[in-house]
């Protein structure tokens, strides 16, 4: 049975009639969310919870890394430089006096490198070739122990610095890299991390606030019930989405001022850009929802879907966190099918580096055609008619 | 008498998670699929980080130096350019992550003063990207200056750095981040098969029936439990397979080891969605909670960012999360055969996560009423 409202005669009520029916259709959705307030917790306790805890502890600075220093024949050259790693506030140095204790000590992960001077430490010191330094890792975390051998290197080039200019002795430095970091200066992890969470939360929050709105309606039967009425289908779409749009923004405006005011990450964008951006997401984040909750027809495996295909797709593919361009080149191509791919992009240039105009517009293009094919497929899934 | 009301329990749960072609579908194949995605995505080493030169130097250092770059694996030469008004557009356009510059008197102060400066610029707005490709810059010019200095018969340095790494000699981020995907797919099975069940039942009505049978409580729950201790298994273990001979992650602890710590994650991380699922009045209540629960879990479980850079408090919350835990089994038996009494500190904390949170799951079945 197919009722087609394009059908029905057409009379000069109609027009009137839709504004009508969508007013009764947003009313109806309105009370549900109030009713379960899980709907209003996702669309605002989500964004906190997960924000507060993402912006304190994502953090890929490491600070006071427990190390172990072997010192096998104390001096003058030796204790400076154990200073110098006592000094840092990378380190928190632990002395031992056998090579054997401190091995124990990172295999059972107490420290995580060991620096060891050698009992000819002196001896070599000043003779040609340099004295050997050698340092241990537990390279298990590879990125982490690549990251703690740079700041080993960092202090003991700073002390070798020293050494020589209080010694007097000309040490040529040859090539230095001078660093610029644009756009963060302190190359502060948060700057970057809390603008990509965003992305991921809203992400979460929008399927997750229509996943199962549909889904819900065939479940408990009360879809047969809105069939009998004069609704038309795009009126039924209209009607799920516009609230759900209402708190979407709600939610990003609460996570972006926690950005700017909690995280003081610089927003050296606009304001309208950034949200016109966030609505074109959120039109495609909540159709993806949609259209999960229209072909799955029931909540159990609606929320199943949403479970699988929100959270980790956004967390790993979207660049937030690890690198596109080192993906092998397949990998590449499918993460253009991710929608917080192009909004961690937007919303990292945004808030970070101004109106880019040449890197937004693709990204707002991709952005809106993934919410035309999401709304498009979630029409064309959903029809007016009892099985 | 209490074994045959069990099992027909548990072929109902099977049946009710399993009948479904959808559902059985959203069970068995996205882990797969991600493993084989992330696995390869999900990698911390870069690998053609595009870069921009610009060499006003016509000096053979210059040259020489921008040829270590243009040779290496690390980076990718996008384009040569000629003027600092170039730079500004490339980068913010992230046609280039890096721009190396030379300035024009670069080969002579490296003659005459034995000191010359390089540039390096780097986009922050992705600043892991950017630190790691700033150290990458760092070790091609350090080869470059060892060279120089032993080609031109300098003093070194008094002390030199040999850095050996244990368990990852070549320090492949892919070692430490399979093992870590383990956990999290496991983890995600779980709490979609329990999740949702007694939300699922609560909402049709159904969890009425089912208290008033015969079942006592303690047996709902280990009807509503085996199931996803079942699933979960079997797929962590072909998930684990793929890891050793599809990534070639190595294995060099010992199995049980591995099977005790999968064991006591699955307990808890059960327990902690069955009890989701109770607290639950909806499904839309019950997916509300899966997500605040497997979010911060993963974030949280040391999987991308290491737990001790998180502040004090993170760190202590931690201590709740029992992926945090697992992660530790998995990366310990996998790269390096933990030594015991560090496996003995994961698996206890587990197994009190999980009797805890199954035993609040059961009180709630005859408890929570509305």
């Amino acid at each position: 049975m197919t009722i087609d409202p394009t059908e029905l005669p057409a009379t000069g009520s109609r027009r009137g009639g839709t504004v009508m029916r969508l007013r009764g259709l947003i009313r109806k959705e309105f009370l549900q969310i109030i009713r379960d307030p899980s709907s209003i917790a996702i669309a605002f306790l989500l964004p906190v919870v997960l924000l507060l805890l993402f912006g304190y502890g994502v953090s890929l600075d490491a600070e006071h890394v427990p190390i172990a220093l072997v010192v096998e024949n104390a001096n003058a050259d030796s204790s400076g430089l154990t200073g110098a790693f006592q000094q840092s506030r990378y380190f928190n140095p632990m002395k031992f006096s056998t090579m054997a204790a401190a091995e124990g000590a990172l295999r059972s992960h107490q420290v995580d490198a060991i620096v060891w001077l050698r009992e000819n430490f002196s001896t070599r010191f000043r003779q040609p070739g340099g004295a050997p330094i050698q340092v241990l890792v537990n390279g298990g975390d590879a990125n982490n122990a690549r990251m703690i051998s740079g700041y080993i290197q960092e202090t003991t080039a700073g002390w070798l610095e020293q050494w020589a200019r209080t010694n007097g002795i000309d040490v040529a430095d040859l090539v230095t890299v001078q660093p610029r970091v644009w756009f963060n200066a302190e190359l502060r992890s948060r700057n970057f991390l809390v603008p990509g969470l965003i992305a991921v939360i809203m992400t979460l929050t929008g399927a997750l606030l229509t996943a199962l709105v549909m889904a819900r309606e065939w479940e408990r039967g009360t879809m047969e019930a809105l069939m009998v009425t004069p609704v038309a289908v795009r009126e039924i779409l209209v009607g799920k989405l516009f609230p759900y749009f209402v708190l979407g923004t709600g939610g990003m405006a609460l996570s972006v001022g926690m950005a700017v005011w909690v995280f003081d990450v610089p927003l050296r964008g606009s304001l309208w850009v950034l949200f016109t951006a966030g609505s074109l997401f959120l039109f495609a984040a909540l159709g993806m929802g949609l259209l999960i909750s229209i072909v799955a027809k029931n909540q159990f495996v609606a929320g199943q879907v949403a479970i699988i295909v929100t959270f980790l797709p956004a967390f790993i593919l979207s660049g937030f966190l690890f690198d596109i361009g080192s993906m092998p080149e397949p990998i590449q191509v499918l993460t253009h099918l991710i929608a917080a791919r192009y909004f961690v992009e937007i919303l990292q240039s945004v808030f970070l580096a101004g109106d880019v105009w040449p890197l937004l517009i693709p990204n707002a293009v991709a952005l809106i055609l993934m919410a035309v094919v999401f709304l498009g497929l979630s029409r064309l899934k959903f029809q007016k008619r009892l099985e | 008498m209490w074994i045959t009301r069990l099992r027909a329990l548990v072929i109902k749960e099977f049946l009710a998670l399993l009948k479904d072609k959808k559902s059985r579908l959203v069970i068995i194949v996205p882990p797969m699929v991600q493993l084989l995605v992330f696995g390869y995505a999900a990698t911390f080493d870069l690998t053609h980080i595009p870069y921009a030169l610009y060499n006003e130097d016509a000096g053979m250092p210059a040259r020489d130096l921008a040829a270590r770059f243009s040779g290496s694996p690390n980076f990718h030469e996008v384009t040569r350019i000629t003027h600092e008004a170039e730079i500004r557009p490339l980068i913010d356009r992230k046609q280039v992550l890096v721009v190396i510059h030379a300035s024009p008197t670069f080969s002579r102060d490296l003659r005459l003063k034995q000191s010359a400066d390089l540039q390096v610029i780097v986009d922050g707005r992705e600043s892991n990207t950017a630190m790691l490709a700033l150290n990458y810059a760092r070790t091609i010019v350090q080869e470059f200056n060892a060279q120089w200095a032993k080609a031109h018969g300098l003093a070194g340095a008094p002390a030199r750095i040999s850095v050996r790494s244990w368990f990852n000699p070549n320090l492949e981020s892919r070692w430490f981040i399979v093992p870590g995907i383990v956990g999290l797919l496991t983890m995600v099975v779980t709490i979609l098969v329990t999740a949702l069940s007694v939300a699922r039942e609560r909402e049709q009505g159904t969890f009425d029936q089912l208290l008033v049978t015969p079942l006592r409580p303690v047996e709902i729950l280990a009807g509503k439990a085996i199931p996803g201790f079942i699933i979960g298994a079997l797929e962590a273990t072909v998930i684990i397979f793929m890891a050793r001979f599809w990534f070639q992650v190595p294995l060099i602890g010992d199995l049980p080891s591995l099977y005790a710590g999968l064991f006591l994650f699955l307990l808890s991380a059960i327990g902690v969605g069955l009890m989701i699922s109770s607290l639950a009045i909806t499904q839309q209540q019950g997916l509300l909670g899966a997500f605040l629960f497997l979010v911060p879990a993963i974030i949280l479980s040391g999987f991308a960012t290491p737990i001790a850079n998180m502040p004090p408090l993170i760190q202590d919350i931690t201590l709740l999360n029992p992926l945090r835990y697992f992660m530790v089994v998995l990366r310990g038996v996998f790269l390096e055969d933990l030594p015991f009494p560090l496996l003995l500190a994961q698996l206890w904390p587990m197994a009190i996560i999980g009797v805890c949170a199954l035993g609040f799951a059961g009180w709630l079945f005859r408890h929570r009423m509305y």
